[in-house]
């Protein structure tokens, strides 16, 4: 009997063995997920979740998934960059970007750059649109009222959100007041630690409006008022959700979620796991997952994923110099 | 009500709800034990096996590992003072020296009951004040918790007696600067991590607490295995794993449950607070409301000292379904993928979700106090046996913790990095050990020092840089006051005994 906590403790070792290193012996069509934090994290649902879908739809005979925490997935990228391992992928996100235009800030040297440069980009594949919101008690009914308060007195208005300065959170938020011909540095951002604890922010009144994924707001729907999204339309798991376009404010931002490849990928090996991520969005077994997950589609392959990616490096770049973060 | 209880009765008490309920409170027990594995990552891997069922038996599944870790990582705390979870590292300050003492059995006894009644009167008051408690959730603001953390601070006092009140403050030095590292939880920069891409996540509580607990503790045994005073330390088989608990002791604790269940329950429902600085809160309080006499047992087997914290982390565990459930906003981690699966089943939670899904809510709350009896069940009986781990020798068990420490921490990131970092803070707290240096303080101002940081920041950034939100609230104040009376209480208590 004292010997019960080891053999548990060996069982449990195999079981975690076999969970994060599980590989099939088949050898071909197998695919390797490299997450860059935790389990339970976005990353990590995404991946896992797409690596279901694959093998499910059987466009992949086997998915195998490696969680590398560190410098805020940095640690995996470095991987990527230094190792070019076989048969492996990386999911990443926004945050990508915002690290490669950062990266000057010089915590991370040496080898390589880190930046969505020094990785092959193979698709974007789902994403979530920032959203501005406000408690139900609000008198504030829609992104104007919000606007019209801060141009009376700058102080009126705090905007929260869960992460720090210069985070995604923020840059959205910014970019609804920049798009309103404010100025976005003189808003109060209130930064807190994570989406749940800036909603608490919002919801006991410390801020006037919360900045952040809309992802994160489903879960406190009946909470609070969302008064702009930042997609070109409105989205179907939050119909009631206007648009920051159709309230008269050109402001668009996705926070995108996918894959990319070790340097030295092939041209086709690229476009083949492209087509793969592509065709697996049409299946049921897919479905099944974005539903679960609430996720968009948001298919955005090769050529046209480096583009984009160009495109947001630009824009977000001329927000943040103006933010004074970089 | 009563109706909802019924409706819960009978989800709760189906075959199918029954077994999850178990199966959930085993699995927790187990992962509860294992350092390093806690029941975020458990729950995170099980949700693909529980869109299998409906949300009211994926969701039991789900709490029950979550109380079930907590109830379970007392065990490795008392016994090899290795938490398993952060939320029991304060069940280790009293509940390890009373296992060195030749009390283990009697240690996890104290453990299980109290365990058992936090969990079981956190889910009575959750039954009956769930729907108003998610006002509370709402009313504590950034000068609230940055009060709140001063307030946790005042617990260093346990472990400042007798000459050790500088040592303590040194340690509690120490800790906050071992909380500084990482990035700027304001801004982005990173601070005192000399451009290691390892360190700007900060270095996390786990790694602190086996570093400093557990490895050092096993360092320290080899390091004094020729002590004459240690070796005297072995005690007869049945004493170590008497589960008996007098009369005396069940007075301390019939005193001490009720009121740690409160405070536990409390800080459980507030979104920025959770079950670590609930039972750290719990300890301190507790302290302040002894007798003298047991106040010098703190931090050396106290049976109050051993079931406060005990009470507080699974009250708290229960209280912090309130902001998940009513309100839709996640606390800590583990709230935030249940509710991540949450809506992953297509509820929503919200104040309407005694409306929608009224089956849901009740049969958690139902399934608490099931799962509380069967972790009583599962643990009391065992206790004798796995106190006996104690017996093991030492030149066995010490490799073992070992071993366990470092693979705990590297199933939590599978970064090699924290493996060196954690035998590096273990070597220097070896050392601190042997000039007889308290870890408590430290691994107090490690978590407590980083929220308060945060909390203090936000608040002047709240307020445009003045100080005014010190007093600006009256729940602030009042914690504040509270904080000032009770430092002024105790050196008055001290001028006086000199005198």
């Amino acid at each position: 009997m004292k010997n019960i906590k080891k053999i548990i403790s060996v069982l449990f070792s195999v079981i975690l063995l076999f969970s994060t290193t599980t590989t099939s012996s088949v050898a071909h069509e197998k695919l390797h997920f490299v997450i860059g934090g935790g389990a339970g994290g976005g990353w990590d649902g995404t991946a896992r979740g797409t690596g279901e879908a694959l093998t499910k739809a059987g466009l992949l005979k086997s998915a195998s998934f490696e969680n590398m925490s560190g410098g805020g997935g940095g640690k995996a990228l470095a991987y990527m960059i230094n190792t070019k391992p076989a048969n492996t992928i990386l999911v990443q996100s926004t945050p990508l970007v915002l690290r490669s235009i950062t990266r000057h800030k010089g915590y991370v040297k040496g080898n390589g750059t880190l930046s969505y440069k020094d990785v092959v980009p193979i698709a974007g594949v789902i994403g979530d649109y920032g959203a501005i919101a406000v408690a139900k008690s609000s008198s504030f009914k829609n992104f104007q009222d919000v606007v019209d308060a801060y141009k009376q007195d700058p102080s009126s208005v705090k905007m929260a959100g869960g992460s720090v300065r210069g985070s995604m959170d923020h840059l959205i938020g910014a970019l609804a007041f920049q798009a309103a011909g404010a100025d976005p540095n003189a808003v109060q951002y209130i930064p807190y630690d994570a989406g749940g604890k800036a909603l608490a922010g919002l919801l006991s009144g410390e801020t006037q409006i919360i900045s952040t994924g809309l992802g994160e707001l489903m879960g406190a729907r009946d909470q609070v008022r969302i008064i702009g999204i930042t997609a070109p339309s409105r989205v179907s798991d939050a119909p009631d959700a206007p648009t920051l376009k159709e309230q008269g404010f050109d402001v668009q931002f996705v926070n995108w979620r996918g894959f990319f490849g070790p340097p030295g990928m092939s041209d086709a090996e690229r476009s083949a796991l492209a087509k793969k991520l592509g065709d697996v969005q049409k299946t049921p077994e897919w479905e099944t997952v974005r539903a679960r997950n609430a996720w968009v589609n948001i298919y955005n392959p090769e050529d046209k994923f480096v583009t984009f990616l160009e495109k947001q490096t630009e824009e977000m770049t001329a927000l943040m110099k103006k933010l004074g973060v970089i | 009500m009563i109706e909802g209880i019924l409706i819960g009765l009978t989800t709760a008490l189906t075959f199918q709800n029954i077994l999850m309920v178990m199966v959930g409170c085993f699995f927790g027990t187990i992962i509860g034990m294992l350092p390093g594995l806690g029941p975020m990552t458990a729950i995170a891997l099980m949700i693909p096996i529980t869109y299998g069922f409906d949300p009211a038996t994926g969701l039991i599944l789900m709490a029950g590992v979550y109380y079930g870790a907590v109830f379970g990582g007392s065990t490795s705390s008392i016994l090899l003072n290795a938490p398993g979870v952060p939320g029991t590292v304060a069940t280790s300050f009293d509940g390890y020296p009373m296992a060195q003492q030749g009390k283990a059995g009697k240690a996890l006894a104290i453990a299980a009951w109290s365990s058992f009644a936090g969990g079981t009167l956190s889910a009575i008051y959750l039954l009956f004040m769930a729907p108003s408690l998610s006002k509370v959730s709402l009313s504590f603001r950034s000068p609230d918790y940055f009060a709140l953390m001063i307030l946790g601070l005042t617990a260093i006092a346990a472990f400042s007696s007798k000459g050790q009140f500088l040592k303590a403050m040194m340690m509690v030095v120490l800790g906050l600067m071992l909380a500084s590292v990482g990035q700027d939880s304001l801004s982005d920069i990173t601070r005192f991590t000399f451009n290691n891409m390892n360190l700007t996540d900060g270095i996390s509580f786990v790694l602190v607490v086996m570093a400093t607990f557990a490895m050092s503790e096993a360092l320290t045994i080899i390091l004094k295995r020729n002590d004459p005073t240690s070796a005297a330390k072995q005690v007869s088989l049945t004493e170590l794993g008497s589960i008996k608990i007098n009369k005396e002791e069940r007075t301390k604790m019939y005193k001490t449950i009720p009121r740690s269940s409160v405070i536990g329950f409390l800080i459980g429902v507030l979104p920025g607070a959770g079950a670590t600085i609930a039972s750290f809160l719990a300890y301190g309080m507790e302290r302040n409301v002894v007798s003298d006499e047991e106040k010098e047992k703190f931090g050396k087997g106290s049976v109050n000292g051993l079931s406060a914290p005990e009470t507080a982390n699974n009250a708290a565990c229960s209280g912090s379904f309130v902001p998940m459930l009513t309100l839709g906003i996640p606390g800590s981690g583990t709230t935030a993928v249940m509710l991540g699966a949450l809506l992953g089943f297509g509820v929503q939670p919200g104040p309407r979700l005694y409306m929608t899904n009224p089956e849901i809510f009740w049969s958690i709350i139902m399934s608490m106090y099931i799962g509380m009896v069967i972790l009583l069940i599962l643990n009391l009986p065992l206790i004798p046996y796995i106190a006996r781990i104690l017996a093991v020798p030492k030149n066995y068990l010490i490799p073992l913790i070992l071993f366990f420490s470092v693979t705990g921490i590297y199933v939590m990131s599978f970064n090699n990095f924290d493996i060196y970092l954690m035998i590096g803070i273990a070597v220097v707290a070896t050392f601190l050990r042997l000039y007889d240096f308290p870890m408590p303080p430290l691994i107090l101002a490690f978590v407590l020092g980083g929220l308060m940081e945060e909390n203090l920041r936000r608040s002047l950034l709240l307020s445009n840089g003045s100080w005014e939100f010190l007093w600006d609230r009256t729940l602030t104040a009042c914690i504040l006051v509270t904080t000032i009376l009770i430092v002024v209480w105790h050196i008055y208590k001290t001028f006086k005994k000199k005198n």
